[in-house]
């Protein structure tokens, strides 16, 4: 087993639409981890930024942008891309340099300042780009690839418009309870089936908006929690950032085919499934251990499809889970307490980033109406443009 | 003056009178079949790399899942932004001899409500959209059992 660091502290950036810089969601979320961590910002060693790709170059140079802002204090820095999994690459990259020695406290900020509609690709003619082909070959935004999973777990798992609907009544309830949420009203089943479709089958409230938001995490050694005076902090025990392996079956976001599997068998279990896999094998539990989940709902079908790959249910019973209520708070294994995408909507950089911050919330038992009651570990689920694996647990 | 047929992209597919088919690679040593295109290493980690020779893809399958688009996607998509929108649907097509899934266009005037999973489907050219001088072409996927 690899060895864990603390959570000292976390902080966010209340998401919405604010029409502002992502430098000033990230910093104001960084002042918050350090002032709920107690840590001076001098005393930090290292910083990890998130970058976004909506910033200009401030954005792909994250971990300067936002050590700037904070006031030049000489501290290592680092600024990762990952698309919907840089915040994991952030506490990957965060954990290995205190796993190492080389950093006690680590500051890890990821934010972003989202554009109304459909995220695009960047501009320019880049035929060798497959994010920039499917735009230009076949339309295909986001969505659509949603919808395509969507009608693929109808057809073959008898998901209905109805299961995927309750997925975004569930949501939007525990939203309602989180002052960081976007959307902070509760959601009947009739207003998803009321809103527009977008990409058949799925409407408006089955997928996720894009957001503005920031988070941010101070991550340190063992040792220097206890001297802290925090004698048992969150702890991270996992950080999986695996990639797919060849050949590809299901097909991701921006692919425009998958791998063929005509001559080399295909490993068992999707990437997905590996994802969390992956985390369970480092952190020496297994989904019976869970007290609650944090997926990434880019989409109400997808947080089924997630139940399935973390392994809360077998293949084609997420429905069924999501039915009984065990996905819901008070249930066996919550999901999404935080409220999901579906109260936030996606901030890119910063949205790994947040599940973990609910994920300590939780596990300190500081969730408030929405506590899951002794939660003693969680994990986070998410995956990233081009083939990034993102999982973490957190355990206490 | 008419205008040039050029495909979307070059050598994803090719039209040689009726005959039209998308364009793969197969690697000489391991005899995986890559689309898009490879053209430089084959991709099977498991391969020490040959030769990657164009193989055209069957030219059915069947409908593995499928969507559609109800509002304009953002450029690089080109629409004429002065028209109303027509929803087209987009299909991911499941190769069984090449064991791969493929997405497409529908040909115009298939929808989602004439499509269901499972379904067998033909690879057909289309055309993206039209400018001046060029029309832009592209593979579209169509019901076998459509009327023709």
């Amino acid at each position: 087993m690899t060895g864990e660091v603390a959570v000292l502290g976390v902080g966010m950036h209340p998401w919405g639409k604010w029409g502002r810089g992502f430098t000033e969601y990230g910093t104001a979320a960084a002042r918050a981890a350090l002032a709920d961590a107690g840590v001076d910002w001098r005393d930090v060693d290292s910083v990890v930024g998130a970058d976004t790709v909506r910033g200009g170059y401030p954005g792909y140079v994250a971990g300067a942008t936002f050590t700037k802002a904070l006031g030049w204090q000489g501290a290592r820095v680092t600024s990762v891309y990952a698309a919907c999994a840089s915040g994991a690459q952030a506490v990957a990259v965060a954990r290995a340099q205190i796993l190492a020695g080389l950093a006690e406290v680590v500051l890890v900020v990821g934010a972003d300042s989202a554009p109304k509609g459909f995220f695009r690709p960047a501009g320019g003619d880049r035929s060798d780009d497959p994010d920039w082909l499917r735009f230009r070959v076949l339309g295909a935004t986001n969505p659509a690839y949603f919808g395509l999973y969507a009608r693929r777990r109808m057809a073959v798992h008898g998901d209905t418009l109805e299961d995927f609907a309750q997925v975004k009544v569930k949501n939007a309830a525990l939203g309602a309870l989180n002052p960081n949420a976007r959307y902070r009203k509760r959601v009947t089943a009739d207003e998803v089936a009321a809103s527009a479709v977008v990409a058949d089958p799925l409407r408006l409230l089955d997928i996720c908006a894009t957001s503005d938001g920031g988070a941010a995490l101070v991550l340190t050694g063992m040792e220097f929690a206890r001297r802290h005076g925090v004698a048992e902090p969150v702890r991270i025990r996992a950080v999986s950032t695996v990639t797919p392996r060849y050949p590809t079956t299901v097909l991701d976001l921006p692919d425009i085919a998958t791998d063929s599997a005509a001559s080399v068998e295909p490993a068992g279990g999707t990437f997905r499934a590996s994802i969390a896999r992956a985390a369970y094998e480092e952190a020496g539990i297994g989904p019976e251990d869970l007290s609650l989940a944090e997926v990434y709902d880019l989409s109400t079908a997808l947080e089924l499809q997630w139940y399935e790959d973390l392994g809360l249910c077998d293949e084609g019973e997420a429905a069924k889970l999501l039915r009984e209520g065990a996905t819901a708070l008070g249930g066996r294994i919550p999901v999404n307490t935080s409220g999901g995408l579906a109260s936030f909507g996606e901030a890119v950089p910063a949205q790994a980033i947040a599940q973990v911050c609910e994920l300590t919330w939780q596990l300190r038992g500081d969730s408030g109406d929405r506590q899951v009651v002794g939660a003693r570990v969680g994990i986070t689920a998410n995956q990233g443009l081009f083939g990034h694996g993102s999982s973490v647990i957190a355990v206490r | 003056m008419a205008r040039i047929r050029t495909p979307v992209v070059a050598g994803w597919f090719t039209e040689d009178g009726d005959d039209f088919r998308l364009l793969g690679t197969r690697c000489s040593a391991c005899a995986s079949v890559f689309f898009p295109r490879e053209d430089v290493h084959c991709r099977n980690p498991g391969c020490r790399g040959g030769g990657l020779d164009e193989v055209p893809l069957s030219t059915r399958g069947r409908v593995w899942s499928y969507t559609d688009g109800r509002y304009r996607p953002p450029s690089p998509y080109v629409t004429d932004p002065e028209l109303p929108w027509e929803p087209y649907a987009l299909i991911a097509v499941e190769l069984e001899s090449e064991r791969m899934v493929v997405l497409g266009q529908a040909v115009p005037g298939v929808t989602v409500a004439d499509l269901t999973v499972g379904m067998e489907v033909e690879v057909v050219p289309g055309v993206l959209h039209e400018d001046a001088e060029t029309t832009w072409t592209t593979w579209h996927w169509r019901p076998t059992g459509a009327v023709k």
